[in-house]
């Protein structure tokens, strides 16, 4: 019963849907306040039936009811509860359903949110909306139903997927999906300018705090997911340009050309087309990802169990939605006009180059990992384009990227002078070329990698400074934290994103040039000595999980002959699909992590062991989380506050005390 | 940085019971894991021959070890999975006149994106001059061309 | 050309190409090894260690090598096929078993019967580098000349059998 009506929920979602999806954009066109208003209470109640059906979905896994195909498939009586609820989106059907119950929670927020939005914007943003979640609910329910009853019911479920029972599993795709599915705001407020055809300040300036909640959240369902790679796949890899990481990627180097592009657009009214594009662009990338992942058109560590049926839905789905609103912006763009103008060297034209360069950059990214589709289709061979080529590719085309991040908030809007900016970036650029060159001998080896990480890394860290002192001179009064203060927090939230990419720099650079690994047949007893750290091997016992039976090896770790940590890897063997997982143990730390992976059995007792030496690796996770930071710090910022907000300040203080 | 001067204090001494690598020869080691870092393992989703457990990814490991002490040259090596294989076992893609696009393919991005931005910036100075253009200098302007007119 | 059109033509070539990648299997990949000559081999037999089997001694015919073993369920699900194909008597087959121990392959073939005139042992695997396998089953079509003809990546089904291997076969047959 409880399935049905989640399924039956659903099918009214559909209908509100279309019903939000068409009629208030119709109210618009035809100026009728009434017909515009109809966007809310269907926003609002999609939300509600949405969360039902998910509710639903919950309540089934639950109760382990394995009368339902989906639960049956992913799920098992003996997993733990966590891993029952994140098994609802452990495979394609379900995660489509968290898709369309983030996209609904994107607009609820969206329509408590936009008071202060004119009325036919936001029936418009609304119905664009409604238009990405009828494709969504359509496609679940024609295709991919999570409620697809099982008769007979199974006995048993066949289990989540040993490699997706994990903490990652339970928090990375829900923050990947509010990055992914954020961007559609962004989306629905640039279709929405280009069908009323007001692309004002405004406009600018109401889509970006909504970009930026996206992006943080981007940021950080990638780096949860590099993170739980790299200890969950046991071989001590973060990052493997992955197609299925290149489509997550993909939107976020858009996404942050759109954060930048927006900023201009707000404050100085420029780049309006561009931004428009590059919103179309960042949420396009996103569906395209999703289209990637789940039509099986490309081999990947990651991909949903593939249905030609279901490719071809996403595709059409695809080439409607992406299509229909490159049209629309070839259509009405040329109409719009081009707003201030600036000199070629001034912070637009900063952000612009950067702008084009992270563009590029996403085109790279997107050919590589479409390449070998392009030749099959073709019929021009079968190609691997792997690691090796994204590495060569991608570091030229990002070292731009990171030089002008520096220079760009140094540089005043509309002209600068290049003496002037040359001159104070002197010692910055003194400090950052003596660092790059002596650094890496300091740390014992030279290499032009290296030297150029140390390089991009200290460059963006002294121009920092540099922008930090040059906004306190022209400050007057209070002390140096007073005026610190008073700095306005976009700016922090900018300084503290750009701190970020620093931070993460330093950690590839430290981790590409520094890693040491060892690959070992140890006995019981034995010694291997890795990054100056002595791993002895105790043995191995035998243990047993919830729903697995493991063999857990010993390692006693000790530097300079001083007891450290115990790290205890772990070899499971999963019982309800008969998988043998490799379960890493590590050691971490803010310098290194210590990360011991136990292989195969070999004879008389010995084992195959790889240890590894990993300095700074957190540091590539930790700056990931400080751009986030850095982000909602941007967005907290007093002039995104929106109007109903600072109201209240406006009623005497006895009203207040009334009301209360 | 400390660990550096640790691993030259250690790496000295002998240790009773030390753990040996699963190859004997630490420089055929050090190669086959560059190598394989750069080949694909043909069993797997997507992973290189030098991450992967799998029993084929192994045999594999263990034919290219046996050519690194055979003295092989890493091309030589290369051409025999090549030909056995294709150029599917290859995580960086070989330069031939079917991957020239994906080779160039970002550099002329970046290119064209240069030229674009330059072409727009170039544009916007205009724009720029025009507004900033005094009224002394527009009726010098309107003089020139009116001149021009009479010369004509 | 508008430039405003740039992106959605650009878009539309992916989609294009996204349409036609529907329709392809990205597991599967083309032997290099087809139309060259198939590598040489000699090694033990299942069934009489002290001999050996080795390529020259199916020069002049038409066949096919199949690599197998006892742990692979992809060779039980198309053991059926073979064993047709087997007593049709078209083409011989020779089977190479493929890193397995040497009585469980005994054992398998008793229990579900034997369509090869030989069985070769590959314990190491050697000889299936040399073929290019990276997975079992996979069959080879070999002709007179001891060149490969064909490959199939994964279990044989009838449907394959009828309408590429016997085809193919009676081809290099009449050659």
């Amino acid at each position: 019963m409880i399935p049905e009506i989640g399924h039956y929920a659903l099918i009214l979602a559909l209908c509100v849907a279309f019903v939000q999806g068409t009629v208030p954009v119709y109210g618009a066109a035809v100026g009728n306040p009434r017909l515009m208003a109809l966007a809310i209470p269907a926003a609002r109640s999609q939300f509600f039936l949405v969360l039902i059906a998910f509710g639903c979905l919950a309540y089934a896994f639950f109760m382990n009811d394995f009368s339902v195909l989906y639960v049956a498939a992913t799920s098992n009586s003996q997993l733990p509860l966590h891993y029952r609820l994140a098994a609802i989106w452990g495979a394609h059907e379900g995660s489509l359903l968290l898709w369309t119950f983030i996209l609904t929670m994107w607009m609820f927020a969206v329509t408590v949110f936009s008071s202060h939005l004119p009325a036919a914007m936001r029936a418009r943003i609304l119905g664009v909306m409604g238009l990405v979640s009828v494709g969504f609910l359509l496609f679940m329910l024609s295709v991919s139903n999570p409620f697809e009853r099982l008769i007979p019911a199974a006995v048993e479920g066949r289990d989540l997927n040993p490699l997706l029972q994990d903490p990652g599993m339970v928090l990375h795709p829900p923050m990947l999906y509010m990055g992914y599915v954020g961007f559609s705001v962004a989306f629905a407020f640039a279709l929405a300018a280009l069908l009323g055809g007001n692309l004002d300040a405004a406009w600018a300036r109401w889509s970006r705090p909504w970009t930026t909640v996206a992006w943080c959240f981007l940021t950080i369902g990638i780096a949860l997911g590099s993170g739980w790679a790299y200890y969950e796949l046991g071989w001590g890899g973060w990052w493997f340009w992955d197609p299925v990481e290149n489509a997550s990627f993909m939107p976020w180097l858009a996404g942050t050309a759109l954060v930048h592009s927006l900023a201009v657009t707000d404050k100085r009214g420029g780049f309006k087309v561009w931004t428009v594009l590059l919103a179309i662009m960042t949420f396009s990338l996103s569906l395209l990802g999703t289209f990637l992942v789940r039509s099986g058109v490309l081999t990947s560590v990651h991909a949903f169990a593939t249905d030609p049926k279901r490719g071809l839905f996403i595709l059409s789905f695809l080439a409607v939605v992406i299509g229909g609103s490159l049209a629309l912006y070839a259509w009405r763009a040329p109409r719009v006009g081009l707003g201030g103008g600036f000199a070629p060297v001034s912070r637009e034209s900063f952000l612009l180059a950067n702008n084009v360069m992270l563009i590029a950059a996403t085109g790279a990214v997107l050919l590589g990992t479409l390449y070998p589709l392009f030749l099959d289709a073709l019929d021009l061979g079968k190609i691997s384009v792997g690691p090796p080529y994204f590495d060569s590719v991608f570091v030229p085309l990002i070292t731009p990227v990171l030089f002008l991040m520096g220079i760009g908030p140094l540089a005043q809007w509309k002209k600068a002078e290049v003496p002037a900016l040359a001159k104070r970036v002197r010692w910055a650029a003194g400090v950052s070329v003596a660092t790059a060159l002596i650094l890496p001998l300091v740390l014992g080896e030279w290499t032009p990698l290296l030297s150029l990480g140390f390089l991009l890394a200290s460059w963006i860290v002294s121009t920092a400074i540099v922008s930090v002192r040059e906004q306190l001179a022209h400050m007057t009064g209070g002390g140096l934290i007073g005026r610190l203060g008073r700095l306005p927090r976009s700016y922090w939230g900018m300084l503290l994103a750009h701190g970020g990419i620093a931070i993460f720099v330093i950690g590839v650079t430290m981790v590409k040039g520094f890693e040491t690994e060892q690959d070992v047949r140890m006995n019981v007893g034995d010694t291997a000595v890795v990054g100056g750290y002595v791993f002895r091997f105790d043995g191995v016992q035998n243990v047993k999980g919830p729903n697995y039976t493991a063999v857990r090896g010993t390692f006693h770790v000790s530097r300079a002959g001083r007891d450290l940590t115990v790290l205890y890897p772990e070899k499971r063997r999963y019982l309800a699909q008969n998988q043998v997982m490799t379960e890493a143990a590590i050691d971490s730390g803010l310098v290194r992590d210590l990360y011991v992976s136990l292989g195969e059995p070999l004879e008389d007792g010995a084992w195959s062991v790889r240890l590894y030496h990993k300095p700074f690796v957190n540091w590539i996770w930790g700056g990931c989380l400080v751009m986030a930071v850095g982000g909602v710090l941007a967005v907290s910022d007093r002039r995104y506050r929106p109007a109903w907000r600072r109201e209240p300040q406006m009623v005497p203080a006895g009203a207040q005390l009334v009301g209360r | 940085m400390n660990w550096v001067i640790v691993l030259l204090l250690v790496s000295g001494s002998a240790w009773a019971g030390e753990a040996r690598p699963m190859g004997d020869n630490p420089a055929i080691e050090a190669r086959l894991k560059q190598l394989a870092s750069e080949l694909r393992c043909l069993v797997c989703q997507n992973q290189t021959l030098a991450d992967s457990n799998a029993p084929q990814a192994e045999d594999l490991r263990r034919e290219v070890r046996e050519m690194i002490a055979q003295n092989m040259s890493d091309q030589e090596i290369i051409d025999f999975l090549v030909s056995r294989y294709g150029d599917f076992v290859l995580y960086r893609p070989p330069f031939k006149p079917t991957t020239v696009l994906l080779w160039a393919g970002p550099f002329v991005l970046m290119v064209g994106g240069g030229v674009a931005l330059a072409v727009t910036l170039r544009r916007r100075q205009h724009m720029i001059r025009e507004a900033m253009m005094t009224e002394d200098d527009r009726r010098r302007v309107e003089q020139l061309l009116s001149q021009r007119s009479k010369e004509s | 050309m508008n430039r405003f059109l740039l992106p959605l033509t650009i878009f539309g070539i992916i989609v294009g190409f996204l349409a036609v990648g529907l329709t392809l299997n990205p597991r599967e990949i083309p032997s290099p090894l087809i139309g060259k000559a198939a590598p040489a081999f000699s090694l033990p037999q299942l069934h009489d260690e002290s001999k050996t089997f080795s390529l020259d001694e199916t020069k002049g015919q038409v066949w096919l090598l199949n690599f197998w073993a006892s742990w692979c369920s992809g060779c039980r699900t198309e053991h059926p096929v073979l064993m047709d194909l087997a007593r049709s008597g078209e083409v011989p087959i020779y089977g190479m078993d493929y890193k397995d121990q040497r009585g469980d392959a005994l054992a398998w073939l008793d229990r579900w019967g034997n369509p090869y005139q030989v069985v070769a042992v590959d314990a190491s695997g050697r000889v299936g580098i040399d073929y290019g396998v990276y997975g079992v089953p996979e069959t080879y079509v070999i002709d007179k000349q001891g060149v490969i003809r064909y490959k199939q990546i994964g279990p044989l089904d009838e449907e394959t059998v009828a309408k590429k291997i016997l085809p193919l076969v009676k081809e290099l047959q009449a050659q």
